[in-house]
């Protein structure tokens, strides 16, 4: 193991880093609004993936059209689920709230597998595989177009929250019965949140089938956006951009020099540590806010 | 009422054929005694438990390399219900840190690491493709192999775990439990020790868990593979607790049955339908199709019904009790 290949292996894992970052973006977004922690996020991105190809495929658009269409469907599942499956349960306890998530997860999965299948299929974005060298370093073209994508998606973010209807969305994140007695409409907050977060997973799972080709491991993801997601800490999106770095980086060494020892597949294990070791030491992650719990 | 449905229990070998027994009863049992386990920790104490699968793994192998060593079954099985309530009090160590939204992530990612070692520690699970045989039960020498005497062995654990659940909610313990789950701070303000209770509450259920991993190896799978307990496992189990009803007995065996016999039902009612409508469905939808549903399902109990089967089923006792003068409410 020399210098170069840990460099290239950090920065290779910086790249991926930030496209985790996207997926805990989603995660962030709803968490933010209304302290759901959605595990849902992983299937929702493997649906979009397979709403992507299906829109390509069997209506023939052209790549880029079926996205946009995609991300119009997305919105409006986002919508959907929040009316549907959230708005009830607000004030339940956080069981109820993490169990209807999870249903959520096994229902979209499945749902998807059933409509269209298990195989994977290949989505070409029309990125070359030719090499891209870096000084030295050698970087997988995919993975720097799909950070330079989360990296744009975090500016419009910045933009968004600083708009208008980001302001009301700050509102609601601080205090939404606050929010409420001053005549913000919590619920359309809420959805809308729903909604930008199914957009941001069509666009990780976009980037994320280009990479690994569309099947069912797309929702494998959720693991990794929940590590980044409580790394950042849940209510920052500036610390999930920063955290996927710090995971792509960690995992990216600790992979290449654990799996010759351990016999591979250390990936998960290094997620699933700094997962607990988050939560163990900083629960509220590097950036979250740290609340103070009252009797 | 529960010493006739104990009786038909027991006579259960005699009117029932064995592929009744040892595929749905069986298993129904020793489920039951597993969402029992989980209900205590979820139900009770109120602290979340993703990580519920790989307690039950962790019985389960350590009962069956202990019976390869020659160990007797009974003492193995127990051996099997302390190793996993040492292993899973790490759980509770996370639990005493943080609660809510965190401890379900913790657990679940001690889940993946639970998963990982079990299955690329050869010394545990024999390789990363191995299947391990478990040995013959022996009771007292005598080597239990027909289904009439797996299924008793499976009665009597379940028969034990509910009785011991019955009566915990008149214990201190029990109501120690309560008081935890309700707000720790509270609890602990009222000279309940959080702590301690919490630690108690989560090696109590890892041992039931354990021990419950062992014998449904011992008498269903007569094999363990580390699959038998992954993460989807785990939220199978909690999928039972959920739909069966937080914190109620009866409803963690209507939970139980439901969880276990609905992709059969499903399976079985969607060839139905294809014959009786004249569709096809392809193999591949026919295989996820059930799961779909089942995910359908936790959203729909929790939408409709949040207390669960355990609810409903109290809900019509109830409206039968004082049938047909159900304007004498209570």
């Amino acid at each position: 193991m020399d210098a170069i290949s840990l460099m290239e292996s950090a920065a290779n894992g910086a790249l991926i880093g930030l496209m985790y970052s996207l997926v805990a973006m989603g995660i962030v977004l709803i968490y933010k609004s209304s302290s759901v922690p959605n595990l849902a996020q992983g299937s929702m991105t493997m649906l979009a993936a397979y709403v992507v190809l299906a829109f390509a495929n069997s209506a023939g658009a052209p790549i880029w059209a079926a996205i946009s269409l995609a991300i119009i469907t997305m919105f409006i599942i986002g919508l959907a689920i929040e009316r549907v499956a959230l708005r009830r349960l607000a004030g339940r306890p956080i069981i109820m709230i993490l169990m209807m998530t999870l249903g959520l997860e096994i229902f979209l999965r499945a749902g998807s597998m059933t409509i269209w299948g298990g195989t994977t299929r290949p989505m070409n974005l029309g990125i070359s595989d030719a090499p891209l060298f870096l000084g030295p370093l050698l970087i997988n073209r995919a993975y720097a177009f799909g950070a330079v994508v989360t990296i744009a998606m975090f500016g419009f973010f910045v933009m968004f929250f600083r708009s208008r209807m980001g302001v009301v969305l700050r509102a609601i994140s601080d205090d939404y019965t606050a929010a409420w007695s001053v005549g913000i409409s919590v619920e359309r907050g809420v959805a809308l949140s729903w909604a930008m977060s199914a957009v941001v997973a069509t666009i990780a799972g976009v980037l994320w089938s280009s990479v690994q080709g569309v099947d069912q491991s797309l929702a494998q993801l959720l693991l990794k956006g929940v590590t980044v997601a409580v790394l950042g800490g849940l209510d920052s999106i500036g610390g999930a951009l920063l955290a996927g770095v710090l995971l792509g980086v960690v995992e990216g060494i600790a992979s290449s020099v654990l799996d010759p020892l351990l016999g591979g597949a250390s990936r998960d294990l290094v997620d699933a540590a700094m997962l607990i070791l988050t939560i163990l030491i900083r629960p509220h992650g590097l950036f979250g806010r740290h609340d103070i719990e009252r009797v | 009422m529960i010493g006739s449905l104990l009786l038909l229990a027991l006579a259960a070998p005699l009117y029932m054929n064995t592929l009744y027994l040892s595929s749905y009863l069986l298993p129904w049992l020793v489920w039951t005694a597993g969402a029992l386990g989980l209900n205590l920790i979820l139900g009770w104490a109120g602290q979340f438990h993703l990580g519920y699968a790989a307690v039950m793994g962790i019985g389960a192998y350590a009962a069956v390399h202990a019976s390869r060593a020659g160990i007797p079954w009974e003492i193995a099985i127990v051996l099997a219900g302390i190793t996993a309530a040492v292993i899973g009090s790490v759980f509770a160590f996370a639990a005493l840190r943080v609660k809510g939204l965190y401890l379900a992530l913790s657990t679940l990612a001690l889940q993946f690491v639970m998963d990982w070692t079990i299955s690329h520690v050869p010394a545990i699970s024999g390789g990363t493709q191995a299947t391990l045989q478990a040995p013959d039960i022996r009771l007292l020498g005598w080597a239990v192999t027909s289904d009439a005497g797996l299924y008793y062995v499976a009665l009597v654990w379940c028969v034990l775990v509910t009785s011991f659940m019955l009566n915990l909610r008149r214990t201190a313990l029990g109501r120690a439990l309560v008081a935890v789950r309700e707000k720790d701070y509270a609890a602990a303000v009222i000279g309940v020790n959080s702590f301690y209770f919490k630690l108690v509450a989560f090696a109590t259920s890892s041992f039931i868990g354990g021990v419950t991993g062992a014998i449904l190896v011992g008498t269903f799978y007569h094999a363990v593979t580390p699959e038998q307990f992954s993460v989807d496992v785990s939220i199978q189990a909690l999928a039972m607790v959920i739909v069966g009803g937080l914190g109620s007995i009866i409803g963690s065996y209507f939970g139980a049955a439901f969880i276990l016999l609905m992709p059969g039902v499903m399976n079985s009612f969607i060839s139905w339908a294809a014959t009786k409508f004249g569709f096809s469905l392809g193999i591949e939808t026919l295989a996820h199709l059930p799961q779909a549903f089942y995910g359908a399902l936790i959203i729909g109990f929790l939408l409709i019904e949040p207390l669960g089967l355990g609810k409903i089923y109290n809900n019509i006792r109830d409206y039968l009790l004082v049938w047909p003068f159900g304007y004498t409410k209570k």
